[in-house]
């Protein structure tokens, strides 16, 4: 309630004229009152904005306070001892209202803080040089002294570069561990896709269905199991996967493996078709009314309406159902953790099993020695993630917020 | 012609409502299986006991426990800090100003990352940092106390996790209270925080309700933010603070199918296991459903 600001601070303003008004106006809200607030509010309201920013908001108030009329001190001076509290309040309020943006930040700093020692510090190059030559000399035991303990391990930090982040083999436990992400990468990618392709089109018609042709009983029916199914907890679909959709898919498919690919795709299809429902369902209701109305005059029927008409309008909105369903899928972890058979391989089948980016950090974050190059590469990999998942939500949001809304503007 | 495009259309109907009808198939198939195959194996004795045997008999009792304990200490953070959020972009800031659109689009990212990002998160923050930075204030002995999962950071995580359904539902709520309601208060001579407190708060008090039930369903339900932050595989005995680790639902599932010594002899568990975890975010979720079509119906009408 952006004019609230306004009316209530000066509390002496909003005594006069308000109650005169307010029965006037109804439920739909603020009419009266935006009819009211214009004139003053704009040069006021932007002050109001800066004075709580800046938090010069008793001195900007007090020396306004003896304005309005005698009547109104009355009720200001009563107040007056309240007015330290109110303050007190609103600041505090206002504090605890940062706490979102405060973790977001910390977040980040700590996702990346951890990765960052991976990347070109100088003294991980150094340290690795060393004991490369440590490594190289070994067997002379020349260069032994200098790292007489753990040589296991300073071997082990030894050959990590950031450029091998980008290799082909995912090895992290074993004598030369190897950190490429690609087949990981890849492994999210194939689940991600396959749950799309699945999830994109159903989603998209079971919402076009309710928008448009189901009739009463239908829409109220579906709508809140599709909800339902948004609230399944994902190591329950995860569960469902493994143990009962692994071997139907396998019955039907006669695929080699059990757990593969594809089963966790159609597993994530089930977490991702709520969220393309409910978001192109909501595209596909904010077209406005004109539109279907015209195409209906001109003797277009339903359907030509829906799909020609009301389809093509919501597009922006439909895909930032997909873009969000992407998001989802790319960064879930649960479901391909138990129904994907956790095989880092580099292939194109969709029928081998794979590791994903997100089931990597859940299967191996628990075993990993505190600091050392694993941990650090599976910050990298939630790094990795957040910028994704960030990227694609933003994406998303100007999807809706700019394309759609300027289509529906403008018609 | 006509015929043919009438044909059409009843095509694109039927298509369309096999799509939906696909999605309402897979959730009647997923909530039959698990009832079919759990319902036999819930009895008293399993809400009660232990595991015992190697995790291969007994119940699920410290589960129980742990879920209820860690969802309760989350929305005990989550659903004041989520509320005050909301109240502070509803009543005190212009939808319109910096401050709004930057809390909102905090809130908007808060809502986009992976949970497993937050396991991260808790794991670096809460465990490694926070813990670290308590146990240095308060044992100088250096025993490890707060520097180690615990059901305190899982909770919390678990709480930021949930603040964005929190913030959203109750903004919602706040938006259903009539001006009319505010104004008639303001002219009375109240200040705003007696306004929001006594006519904002109460009347939004569906809502709030709703965003707790749901931030609820959806923590009890995430498995991969507690994954290193504070769920246990085995423990025999509750958790007597918040400093101690702790069983849960959903993970204890998700250890019973992946890592059990025998997957066959506990599919019984498993199954019963997920009928219990389901059944809880089920009645949750549906309660909160509900709430809500009460609110938006009272938007309407009020």
């Amino acid at each position: 309630m952006p004019s609230d600001s306004k009316s209530i601070d000066p509390g002496s303003d909003a005594a006069v004229p308000v109650p005169a008004e307010s029965p006037a106006g109804s439920l739909p809200g603020g009419r009266p009152v935006s009819v009211l607030t214009p004139k003053p509010s704009e040069p006021n309201m932007s002050a109001n904005i800066s004075e709580s920013a800046s938090g010069k908001v008793p001195d900007a108030e007090s020396p306004a306070n003896p304005r309005p009329g005698s009547g109104n001190r009355r009720v200001l001076t009563m107040g007056k001892p309240l007015r330290l509290g109110e303050l007190a309040i609103e600041k505090s309020i206002q504090g605890v209202a940062f706490v979102s943006l405060l973790f977001i930040t910390l977040i980040f700093i700590f996702i990346f803080k951890e990765a960052i020692p991976l990347f070109g510090s100088g003294i991980n190059k150094a340290e690795s040089h060393a004991t490369v030559e440590a490594s190289e000399t070994y067997g002379e035991d020349a260069a032994a002294p200098s790292k007489p303990e753990a040589p296991e391990l300073a071997q082990k930090a030894s050959h990590f570069t950031p450029a091998e982040l980008g290799g082909k083999t995912w090895q992290p436990v074993s004598l030369d561990p190897k950190f490429g992400l690609l087949p990981l990468f890849l492994g999210s990618l194939k689940v991600t896709l396959i749950a799309l392709l699945i999830a994109g089109p159903m989603g998209i018609f079971a919402a076009l269905y309710t928008s448009n042709f189901a009739p009463m009983w239908a829409r109220e029916g579906m709508k809140p199991v599709i909800e339902i199914l948004a609230g399944f907890p994902s190591v329950v679909i995860g569960f469902f996967a493994l143990v009962i959709m692994a071997s139907v898919l396998q019955n039907l498919f006669g695929f080699e493996y059990r757990l593969n690919a594809f089963v966790g795709g159609v597993a994530m299809a089930l977490a991702v078709v709520p969220i393309i429902y409910t978001v192109s369902e909501d595209a596909l209701a904010a077209v406005p009314k004109v539109m279907t109305e015209a195409s209906l005059a001109l003797g277009a029927t339903k359907w030509e309406t829906a799909l020609f008409v009301i389809l093509p309008s919501a597009t922006p909105g439909i895909f930032a159902a997909l873009i969000l369903g992407f998001g989802r899928a790319f960064g879930e972890t649960m479901i391909v953790l138990m129904a994907t058979g956790n095989a880092a391989l580099f292939t194109p089948h969709i029928f081998e099993p794979v590791r994903t980016l997100s089931a990597t950090i859940g299967a191996e974050m628990a075993e990993v020695v505190f600091g050392d190059i694993h941990y650090r590469v599976l910050f990298f990999v939630g790094a990795l993630l957040f910028i994704i998942s960030f990227g694609l939500n933003a994406t998303a949001e100007f999807f809706v917020r700019t394309r759609l809304m300027k289509r529906f503007k403008g018609a | 012609m006509m015929r043919a495009k009438n044909l059409l259309g009843k095509a694109v109907v039927t298509f369309t409502g096999a799509c939906a009808f696909v999605a309402v198939a897979a959730v009647v198939w997923i909530m039959g299986t698990i009832v079919w195959g759990g319902h036999r194996s819930i009895t008293w004795a399993f809400l009660t006991q232990a595991p015992s045997n190697g995790m291969t008999e007994g119940g699920i009792f410290p589960a129980i426990v742990g879920t209820f304990m860690l969802v309760l200490i989350m929305s005990l953070v989550g659903v004041p800090v989520g509320t005050i959020t909301a109240v502070y972009l509803s009543e005190y800031v212009d939808r319109q100003s910096k401050v709004a659109q930057i809390i909102r689009f905090a809130v908007n990212t808060l809502a986009g990352i992976p949970a497993i990002v937050f396991g991260l998160f808790g794991l670096g923050f809460f465990v490694n940092f926070t813990g670290k930075g308590m146990d240095h204030l308060f044992s100088p002995t250096g025993t490890l106390h707060w520097a180690q999962p615990n059901i305190l950071w899982a909770s919390l995580t678990l709480a930021l996790l949930t603040l964005p359904v929190v913030i959203v539902s109750v903004e919602e709520a706040i938006k259903t209270v009539p001006r009319d309601l505010r104004e008639a208060s303001l002219a009375l001579g109240v200040t705003k925080w007696q306004t929001i407190w006594r006519v904002v708060l109460p009347n939004s008090m569906g809502g709030i309700l709703t965003g707790a039930i749901l931030a609820v369903s959806r923590g009890a339900g995430e498995v991969a933010p507690i994954l290193f932050t504070g769920a246990a595989y085995f423990l025999p005995h509750l958790p007597k603070s918040v400093s101690d680790q702790f069983m849960e639902l959903g993970y204890h599932l998700y250890i019973m199918t992946t890592q059990s010594t025998d997957v066959e002899k506990t599919l019984p568990i498993q199954y019963a296991t997920t009928l219990v975890l389901l059944m809880l975010t089920f009645a949750l979720n549906f309660s909160a459903i509900f709430m809500r079509y009460r609110l938006r119906k009272r938007r309407v009408f009020a």
